[in-house]
């Protein structure tokens, strides 16, 4: 074929055969956001409502596999999780070659993996990461495990709004396995997910997946996205300032990723209110302080009410014992 | 506990404590409650002032500074009255009476229910 095209002509060739063909839709297509292992992200206008939306669809060759089900399914998930640490679904549908695609939002913004370096403060970092410790509390109250967290997954928006992403991989809490589906129908476990996502016979992310996930277990529950949120913290923990990171705080990424599920936090909430008691100088539940640890704690929480107290009785006594003659 | 309030509360609490330790001046001694009373007052005075500040401005800095000179004018208002033997306590009333405004600015800025927040 060489002989007859340029690589380059080759190149547009493969990216136009990979581009949807939306005739027939009320979308239009602009350029392409990504490629990720279930399809690719297009970045499209809705001419009805004069808006760019991403589209996602499946990859053509992939049409025989059960990806278009779980496409759909995954848009179905993810209408599901009406949250604005989510991304909202707008529409669903089937391209003119039957290949299945949904539009949500066009989310203008960075992965955290990419924007982390923008925020050195660990407090702000902390503040990220309850932001979508919330969008996944929100999911298990729901019933979806997301089963897929790390921070290429995560946006950062230009106005600081966080979501969740690529909930490709989610299941249904109560199915017997795979994606959700909202029939509690069985999938097998071994599938492509994404980018960076294992191959094989597991759901996940390597270094970001629990240990029960990478056994290949079929029976994960909240606690694996917690043990994958415990990570994610790892991650922005990573590089933040102060360093070291408190101790408090390594206790708290320490038990999110126990190796024993029953040694994690019970749930998302937990883990994000003991984070939340950490940024307000609070004690936190996967750190025992002895009494000295508590009393300097409370001294560095009140330390401007000391100091101010402090130089009133210093004033007071000098002015009592150093009366002006 | 609005802002206001709390500025009245920890201005009067404070201002009852900066009018006992006029008994370590035993020159004034006689005066205590005197002087225990007008330092109440301007303590409430001063946390009344600051809270309501505290309410309608939302800036730590700006709050201090605001505790900081009322404190000090309230303050500078009572030394400017002599005792009775035409002696004047600048030093022991106004620096006192400062650091005690700050300590209010602070408290006001920090704690206490916002305006639209105690309206509900």
């Amino acid at each position: 074929m060489n002989r007859w095209l340029s690589d380059s002509a080759v190149e547009r060739l493969r990216a136009a055969a990979d581009s949807p063909d939306l005739a027939g839709t009320r979308y239009r297509l602009i350029d392409k956001l990504g490629q990720g292992g279930m399809g690719g992200v297009f970045r499209v206008e809705d001419t009805a409502l004069d808006r760019q939306v991403a589209l996602k669809v499946i990859t053509v060759g992939d049409r025989e596999s059960d990806w278009p089900a779980r496409l759909l399914q995954e848009a179905r998930v993810i209408a599901k999780l009406e949250h604005p640490g989510i991304v909202p679904v707008h529409d669903a549908g089937a391209l003119a070659d039957g290949r299945p695609f949904y539009t949500m939002k066009l989310v203008q913004g960075k992965r955290l993996d990419e924007h982390i370096a923008t925020i050195p403060g660990l407090s702000d970092r902390l503040r990220i990461f309850q932001r979508i410790c919330d969008a996944v509390a929100f999911a298990h109250a729901h019933g979806v495990l997301h089963r897929d967290l790390k921070p290429g997954n995560v946006m950062v928006g230009p106005f600081g709004e966080v979501l969740v992403m690529d909930w490709g991989l989610s299941k249904l809490v109560g199915t017997s396995s795979g994606p959700a589906t909202g029939q509690g129908a069985e999938a097998p476990v071994a599938e492509i997910v994404g980018p960076g996502t294992a191959h094989g016979s597991v759901f996940g992310t390597p270094g970001y997946m629990a240990p029960e996930q990478t056994r290949g277990e079929t029976s994960v529950d909240e606690r694996a996205d917690i043990y994958s949120l415990g990570a994610v913290l790892q991650f922005l923990l990573a590089d933040a300032s102060p360093s070291p990171i408190p101790r408090a705080l390594a206790a708290v990424r320490r038990q999110a990723t126990a190796a024993d599920p029953a040694d994690r936090y019970p749930s998302v909430q937990e883990l994000a209110d003991d984070v939340a008691h950490f940024l307000d100088g609070l004690a936190v539940s996967a750190y025992p302080e002895g009494p000295l640890a508590r009393a300097w704690r409370w001294i560095v929480r009140n330390r401007a009410w000391i100091l101010l107290l402090l130089a009133y009785m210093v004033t007071r006594a000098l002015l009592i014992f150093f009366r002006p003659r | 506990m609005n802002k206001a309030l709390l500025g009245l509360v920890l201005g009067g609490v404070l201002g009852v404590f900066d009018g006992l330790t006029a008994w370590f001046t035993p020159a004034v001694r006689a005066q205590m409650v005197g002087i225990v009373i007008g330092s109440t007052v301007k303590g409430l005075v001063a946390g009344v002032l600051i809270g309501y500040f505290a309410r309608k401005v939302k800036s730590l800095p700006l709050g201090i500074v605001f505790g900081l000179a009322v404190g000090l004018l309230l303050a500078y208002a009572v030394a400017a009255m002599p005792d009775p033997s035409g002696h004047h306590y600048y030093w022991e009333i106004m620096l006192p009476g400062g650091i005690v405004g700050t300590i209010i600015g602070y408290a006001t800025q920090r704690f206490g229910q916002p305006a639209h927040t105690a309206a509900r």
